[in-house]
């Protein structure tokens, strides 16, 4: 569990007219004296164009998609079928011939076409983390943030919790009670692990936001606790959230591809990553490619996703940058 | 200060006691504990009464979870599901080996973390800070597993070309370790590649974090002042950055305890290590909660006291941190 945006001032975004002037960011103060013309360029203009100007987190965002889009269209994209079985071609170590990039294993099964199949679930599974998670978390911490006392209380407490046991122990022992197999349980179990980052992250934000001119200001316009809170607080938090959304996918996927592994997560005849590795470990460490690859596209996911997540950590979050690009 | 650790330890109690009975019954309330035995064929009815007799499943969660308190605290966390078998020795057997393994690889992680960040830290922008700083990327995005496979799979492949055994790939020990120093010989050969599988995740976080500090460190008005009185860079730097960047390592350490033993779960089972992650990893596989539960109390424990040891330390270190 990622939890490196500590609680700090939140960026400039839409919404916060009077916060923005406060901390306008670098380049935009030079945009100013010069006189550029600003026009019509929002937040989010400025967010993009900090963001691909960051080009390992673009490169690393164009082989995202192409991985994704991959996953997506695998039924058209595999060269076999994620179960075919070619006795004529077993244990092929990786070759240019009838597309076997990756091997095949005992059962002449194209590991190629297998991985591309288990990207698709492991990666599915992982947004659905993310996004689930997010939501949920961004929602009690919300509440949290803004009413304190019972639901805050309530976070906090449940938050020691999850600090006292480790989170891939209670994670193993959840699927293993709760049945496991298919993705969508899996992911609703990883999701209920990861929520309570996101929601302290956004209690915390939400704590020095609700303190501010403008939450006063809308307050005595006579807003409702609703609109205040979706309204004027949520989008200066939307930068935060959406980093941490995105670090989530790297490190839901790594947990799943552990759990996968271990045989507690997704089983077959889904496919997954993690559990292509268990199965290329049982037939042997001579056939290499068969723990080599699906590893290897585990960790370029992950290492791409994380370095999305840092092109839009400078992007989102000025205040937060850590590296100069 | 007393009065402090006094009351985190007492808060701690609660803490575990809350999660202790909101796992147990989570893991009773989820399926029937003896589903299992309907496969074993020839199990006499009376046999199965037994179990239910000795483990009070025919009572309701709340009762059985207080003969499971009362079994942990007066009889040694009580016993297996359906082999009787005491937990606890087995479990202080299993957690001296995974502490072994632990401390080991964090001591050098730490180590080796402390020096890549304080050199990158010296250098910053170099050729060896950007290489330190992918690494430590690449790191974090490897599964610990993978990694672990990785190494057996190279071990594997260079003994088959050049017939050669570098390193055992499974087990704690030989089938005949030996006694005395050649036990300890034989144990060191046998953990060098969970050590590493274990240190990667560990040096990745904690060198980018002893970077960060040190570069902060390094920006401040007392280390100009020591430089302006006319110290060494030497000496500025070890007696005056170094020592102020580390406090915040020993919080971070502290609270990487649990990821460290999730570590330890996955490296132990692909390198078979009779340690706590296997350990877990068979009680799961064996459906019984009982071991669970106890594996979870006693992590749980560790976890807190590592924290609370963590505060008073980082007291210590930093005398403005006062304890209320």
């Amino acid at each position: 569990m990622s939890d490196r945006l500590p609680p700090s001032t939140p960026d400039p975004t839409r919404g916060a007219t009077s916060a923005a002037a406060a901390a306008v960011p670098e380049g935009l103060a030079l945009a100013y004296e010069s006189g550029v013309e600003l026009g019509e360029r929002s937040q989010w203009t400025h967010a993009r164009r900090r963001f691909f100007r960051h080009r390992l987190a673009v490169a690393s965002l164009i082989v995202l998609v192409l991985i994704a889009l991959v996953g997506v269209f695998a039924h058209q994209l595999a060269p076999y079928g994620y179960d075919e079985i070619d006795l004529d071609n077993t244990t092929r170590s990786p070759t240019l011939d009838d597309w076997h990039l990756f091997g095949t294993d005992q059962l002449g099964r194209d590991y190629l076409s297998r991985v591309i199949f288990g990207v698709r679930t492991s990666l599915w599974v992982a947004v659905f983390v993310a996004l689930v998670s997010s939501a949920l978390g961004t929602t009690v911490g919300a509440l949290a943030g803004y009413y304190g006392g019972q639901v805050d209380n309530l976070l906090m407490r449940l938050t020691d919790l999850m600090l006292t046991l480790p989170g891939l122990a209670v994670l193993l022992t959840a699927s293993v009670f709760l049945g496991s197999g298919d993705p969508l349980r899996i992911g609703l179990i990883l999701a209920f692990l990861f929520w309570t980052a996101v929601a302290r992250i956004v209690r915390g934000l939400f704590l020095s936001l609700r303190e501010r001119e403008f939450v006063e200001a809308a307050k005595a316009a006579g807003a409702s606790d609703l609109r205040i809170i979706v309204r004027h607080m949520l989008p200066n938090c939307t930068g935060p959230i959406i980093v941490n959304t995105t670090l989530v996918v790297a490190s839901a996927i790594l947990v799943e591809a552990a759990l996968s592994f271990l045989g507690f997560g997704i089983q077959p005849p889904n496919p997954a990553l993690g559990k292509l590795i268990s199965e290329g470990q049982s037939e042997g460490f001579s056939l290499w490619w068969l723990v080599t690859f699906p590893g290897l596209v585990i960790m370029v996911i992950a290492l791409c996703v994380n370095f999305v997540g840092d092109g839009l950590r400078d992007a989102l979050d000025p205040t937060q940058r850590r590296i100069r690009a | 200060m007393l009065s402090y650790v006094v009351r985190r330890l007492l808060y701690s109690v609660v803490v575990l006691v809350a999660a202790s009975f909101l796992v147990f019954t989570f893991v009773s309330a989820s399926g029937d504990p003896l589903a299992q035995l309907n496969i074993v064929p020839n199990l006499s009815e009376q046999s199965r009464q037994n179990i239910i007799d000795r483990k009070h499943l025919d009572d309701r969660i709340p009762v059985r979870y207080g003969y499971w308190v009362k079994d942990a605290v007066t009889n040694q966390f009580g016993t297996t599901l359906l082999g009787d078998r005491p937990i606890l020795p087995d479990l202080w057997r299993v957690m001296k080996n995974t502490l072994q393994l632990v401390l080991i690889a964090e001591i050098l992680a730490i180590a080796v973390a402390v020096g890549i960040g304080v050199y990158s830290a010296r250098r910053q922008y170099s050729a060896f800070d950007y290489t330190a700083t992918t690494l430590s990327f690449v790191g974090l995005a490897t599964p610990v597993f993978w990694l672990a496979l990785m190494l057996q799979v190279l071990i594997v492949q260079i003994y088959e070309q050049t017939g050669y055994r570098i390193f055992p790939i499974a087990s704690l020990n030989s089938v005949d370790p030996g006694s005395g120093f050649d036990f300890v010989l034989d144990r060191a050969h046998h953990l060098v590649l969970p050590v590493i599988v274990l240190m990667v995740a560990s040096v990745a976080s904690y060198s980018r974090y002893v970077r960060a500090s040190m570069l902060e460190v390094m920006g401040s008005d007392y280390l100009r002042t020591a430089r302006a009185k006319g110290l060494s860079e030497r000496r500025v730097t070890i007696k005056h950055a170094f020592r102020n960047a580390l406090i915040p390592l020993v919080t971070l350490v502290a609270l990487s305890f649990g990821n460290l033993l999730a570590g330890a779960i996955v490296t132990e089972t692909v390198f078979s290590l009779d340690g706590m992650g296997l350990y877990f990893v068979n009680a799961l596989l064996a459906n019984d909660p009982y071991p669970v539960m106890a594996w979870l109390m006693v992590t749980a424990t560790m976890i807190i006291v590592f924290n609370l040891i963590a505060d008073i330390a980082y007291g210590l270190l930093d005398p403005r941190v006062r304890y209320e």
